[in-house]
């Protein structure tokens, strides 16, 4: 064998390029991706900095000016005690938007771990847990939500808590799919063979290969968990008043739809809407490019 | 189709002519060559082989023949005639009826070209409807096509789906299918790439007959040259998408004219070549990129002939012809090319082996695992001992139990109770976890695959600096100081450790995974066809570096391999398995010469070989048993070309010593063996 053999690889840029380049590439690529980056990256900079270009403070009432429509003053009209709808929606982003992703890393988390422990032992751990998460699956969010305030009392860290672990075995199942398939690949017999431990077969070893799917089911979940916190803030178990938080007030100005108040209910309702979708457009876009 | 071609012009000269095409796939906003200026002829009724390494544009040949080209590809010239008629010129309903009417494809991966959730029949019936024969008529003529292909019981075949059936069956399936419109030609690419000896020797037996019954021309496409000389008539030698040979098969192989195919035939164990009696000889440097700007020979920068011409100047396809035939070569030096000077010095060190103590030890090793409540036997009371510094071959079909041994010796499945495995004259535990690191760090493994073996998600650094830490227990200066030694010592340089193992070739990521396997100084390495997924250029250079890696440290070498030529070449003693059981187990060159055990021999005469003399070949009927419902007696009874009688339906012969060092698990005495083989003379391998 002469020194001819070592050297490099035929010069090929595709294959130079490394994967999480060609993931960017292709996202960059995506039209479905940057459009809900678009929307996302729009409420994210509601929540950051809203209250510098909301026109009026959220929470300031102002009873003269009760439920007026659209305008040119107030662009969203206002709610039953004057405040400005558009303001409110705007700043209305903030608490969604640091529950929901909290609870969706929550249950990212906790879902990961499950879902290596029970793909890399299978057995009767496997057979244990999985049947637990099973259980914890069949049961409604909103009675574990129920449950929880109970127990714990209503606060942001309860709703977070309760999405993140109704939404970690969802999470985990997936994972434990993904780790399975991983763990008959030989580079996981290699790692037994120097006998490394399980936590770093599991952690070290399989965890980089299986991000990709994490990274999607994240992307998903997050879309979930923002309707998942609006619907809790609307039943009164989630944001607290005064929160202008979208779902704390459709729930209540819903009431006055009948009496054609539609603005109180409407923009906050497209708002969650939106942010929903642009998570969702997002969560196709990483798929798609991850699945390329 | 037979019925619905009434105006089928008269047959033309050729069945294919390929007129200086030109084919590209855009990679990146660019698009690369891939074909270049390719042009070669393919007469009625001809079988005619095109060989070359992996990339090298063989499978682009066969897709551009029917324009099934990917989506990036695209004909960038050139002149594709089909039984006369110019593919490039037909619409989209004139070529859907040229694909369905007189061309048929074989794929490599038959399990990928059945449609998994359609029965058989229905599959094959299909392709009869697309001609207007329907109902039962189709069905008749189905059955008449699994008759063709020796497929016995075709009602149950048609009734079955794809993964009911083996490998092999699956092939002849495939084949029935391509043959089923009776086409004019038919492309093979790599028909028996993924099947075992036996049953690859089975399918090309097939086509081989099909060939005197049918009119049918065939394009072979192939990385084996034994296959490839003993099918067809004719072969091209491709390379960089050029041809750089071609000419009849016979006289190509034993007179070549051009380096490249001098080059590749070097790189082959023949003619039962060992590891003491010389290295293999290899192809420096890499085959050039897709795309690559070639100025001159593409070869020119492998090749120890290469002068500035060969550089500058492309050469044309000298014409050769003599009285052999017509022939081809696209090189300046064609008359010395086979005096091109050898890569790879042939001489090797070797080192006396004082006979010591076995480093390994097993006995009446046994593995059962439950197969839907049945017992599956997947090893058998195997026994055999290891000396350091000595290969031991395993070899046998797939499902004959090779693999699972291996993992029984390594720990990754524990064994059934009772066997014993002893390292170094200590007792093994059967679990992984419970033997000593000393003890794990000893036994190594070289698996088959490199991209399942590294992972994919670290560098090559991180990949051996870790083996490096957990085997050697090397850390900081130390580790630095070994990784450098390590990875010289597989021939691989700083530059590739900073590199994820996708970005390496296979024989690459090999040398990685053979390094890795080494980090600890083992005593022991398991070889798992650590080349069957490699080029024969590249399994060369690692066979010399497993060679030389095994001269110099002294390690023991258990190769798993269903290529006995590299079997052969590299170990200094056989053990045959079937059925989880030993058959045969001896000395290399014994096992090989014989006499042996029927199996082995039927093993043995199942290898194509590139220098074949008219042998008669040992057949073995049918299909291996199940493990799960082994025959009664010798388990070899139900295929054995030798069985004597009732006996061996009745008691499982014994594993008795026929030599010393060499025993036969056979009912027929040794010297009546070596009787009855000696009528048939065998190749080596």
């Amino acid at each position: 064998m002469s020194a001819v053999q070592t050297t490099s690889p035929p010069q090929d840029d595709t294959r130079r390029r490394s994967p999480m380049a060609d993931v960017f590439f292709s996202l960059m690529r995506s039209r479905t991706f940057l459009v809900g980056l678009v929307i996302v990256l729009f409420w994210v900079a509601c929540a950051l900095f809203g209250e510098h270009f909301a026109p009026y403070d959220p929470l300031a009432d102002d009873i003269i000016n009760a439920l007026a429509p659209p305008s040119s003053e107030h662009w969203f009209g206002t709610d039953q005690i004057g405040r400005d709808v558009f303001s409110r929606v705007i700043v209305g982003s903030r608490d969604i938007l640091t529950v929901a992703p909290l609870a969706t890393l929550l249950a990212t988390v906790a879902g990961t771990a499950l879902g290596l422990l029970t793909g890399y032992f299978r057995g009767i751990v496997d057979d244990v847990v999985s049947r637990i998460l099973e259980a914890f699956m069949a049961i409604p969010v909103v009675i574990v939500a129920l449950l929880a305030i109970v127990a714990l009392g209503t606060s942001k860290a309860t709703v977070i808590i309760v999405i993140g672990l109704s939404f970690a075995p969802i999470i985990a199942r997936t994972v434990r799919s993904a780790v399975l398939a991983e763990r008959e690949l030989d580079y996981v017999a290699a790692a037994q063979l120097r006998h490394e431990s399980a936590f770093h077969t599991m952690f070290v070893e399989i965890l980089p290969n299986v991000i990709p799917p994490i990274l999607v089911e994240t992307t998903v979940r997050l879309g979930y968990a923002i309707f998942a916190v609006a619907t809790l803030s609307f039943m009164g178990f989630g944001i607290q008043p005064p929160s202008p938080d979208w779902g704390l007030s459709i729930s209540s100005n819903y009431g006055m739809i009948g009496g054609g108040f539609w603005w109180t209910v409407l923009f906050d309702a497209l708002a969650i809407a939106s942010l929903v979708i642009g998570v969702n457009l997002v969560a196709d876009g990483v798929h798609g490019a991850l699945n390329d | 189709m037979t019925n619905s071609a009434p105006t089928k012009p008269a047959k033309a000269e050729n069945a294919l002519e390929l007129t200086d095409l030109s084919v590209a796939y855009r990679v990146a906003g660019r698009n690369r060559a891939v074909l270049r200026n390719l042009s070669l002829n393919i007469r009625q009724g001809e079988a005619y082989g095109l060989v070359g390494e992996s990339g090298c544009g063989k499978s682009t040949v066969a897709l551009t023949v029917v324009r099934y080209l990917p989506r990036n590809g695209s004909i960038l010239g050139g002149v594709i005639s089909l039984d006369g008629q110019d593919v490039m010129k037909l619409d989209a309903e004139a070529l859907r009826r040229a694909r369905a009417e007189s061309v048929s494809m074989v794929y490599q991966d038959p399990g990928k070209a059945l449609n998994p959730s359609i029965r058989i029949g229905r599959q094959l019936t299909e392709i009869f409807e697309l001609g207007g024969v329907t109902g039962q008529a189709a069905t008749d003529r189905a059955i008449a096509m699994l008759n063709r292909v020796r497929i016995s019981d075709p009602p149950s075949v048609m009734q079955r789906y794809p993964h009911q059936l083996s490998g092999g069956m699956q092939q002849r399936v495939a084949i029935a299918m391509a043959l089923a419109n009776d086409p004019s030609m038919l492309i093979l690419d790599e028909p028996t790439t993924g099947l075992d000896a036996t049953v690859e020797a089975e399918v090309l037996d097939l086509i081989a007959q099909l060939r005197q019954e049918l009119s049918a021309s065939i394009l072979f496409i192939s990385h084996n040259l034994a296959v490839v000389s003993n099918m067809c008539d004719r072969v091209g030698v491709l390379y960089a998408g050029m041809l750089v040979e071609e000419g009849p098969t016979d006289v190509v192989f034993n007179d070549p004219r051009h380096p490249y195919t001098v080059a590749l035939l070097r790189c082959l164990p023949r003619g039962g070549q060992r590891k003491d009696q010389g290295r293999l000889d290899t192809i420096p440097g890499f085959l050039p990129g897709i795309g690559a700007d070639i100025k001159g020979c593409a070869f020119a920068d492998r090749c120890a002939l290469a002068d500035n011409r060969c550089r500058t100047e492309l050469p044309p396809l000298y014409d050769l012809s003599d009285e052999r035939g017509k022939r081809l070569s696209r090189c300046f030096h064609h008359d010395k090319a086979q005096a091109l000077p050898r890569a790879t010095p042939s001489d090797v060190p070797t080192a006396p082996k004082p006979t010591t103590a076995p480093v390994l030890r097993v006995a009446g090793l046994n593995k059962t695992y439950a197969s839907h409540g049945h017992p599956l036997r997947a090893v058998k009371d195997v026994s055999l001992d290891l000396r350091p510094g000595e290969t031991l071959g395993l070899v046998g079909e797939s499902g004959s139990g090779k693999t699972t041994f291996a993992r029984l010796l390594l720990g990754l499945v524990p064994p059934d109770d009772g066997g014993t495995i002893e390292l170094e004259g200590k007792a093994l535990a059967p679990k992984l976890e419970n033997r000593g690191d000393d003890q794990v760090k000893a036994m190594q493994i070289v698996f088959q695959n490199p991209d399942s073996a590294l992972n994919r998600s670290h560098s090559i650094r991180h990949i051996l600096s870790r083996a490096l830490k957990r085997l050697a227990g090397l850390s900081g200066k130390a580790q630095e100081a070994r990784l450098d030694d390590l990875v010289r010592s597989v021939r691989l340089t700083d530059r590739h450790l900073a590199v994820k193992p996708r970005q390496l070739s296979g024989g690459l990521k090999q040398r990685v995974a053979i390094a890795r396997a080494f980090a600890g100084d083992p005593r022991i390495v398991v070889c798992d066809e650590p080349t069957s997924a490699l080029d024969v250029s590249v399994q060369a250079a690692i066979l010399n570096l497993l060679a030389d890696l095994q001269s110099k440290e002294d390690v023991s070498y258990i190769f798993i391999s269903h290529d006995l030529g590299v079997v052969r070449y590299l170990s200094d003693k056989i053990a045959v398995l079937y059925l989880g059981r030993i058959m045969e187990i001896g000395p290399s060159e014994e096992v090989f010469s014989g006499p042996h055990h029927p199996y082995t021999e039927a093993l043995l005469s199942a290898v194509p070989k590139l220098d074949q003399t008219e042998t008669a070949r040992i057949r073995l009927d049918g299909e291996i048993p199940s493990a799960t419902n082994p025959p009664p007696g010798c388990v070899f009874n139900t295929r054995c070309p030798r069985k004597i009688g009732p006996i061996c339906e009745q008691q499982e012969p014994p594993l008795a010593e026929a030599q010393p060092g060499h025993s036969i698990r056979c009912h027929i005495p040794y010297p009546e063996l070596a009787r009855l083989q000696k009528a048939v003379v065998t190749e080596p391998a």
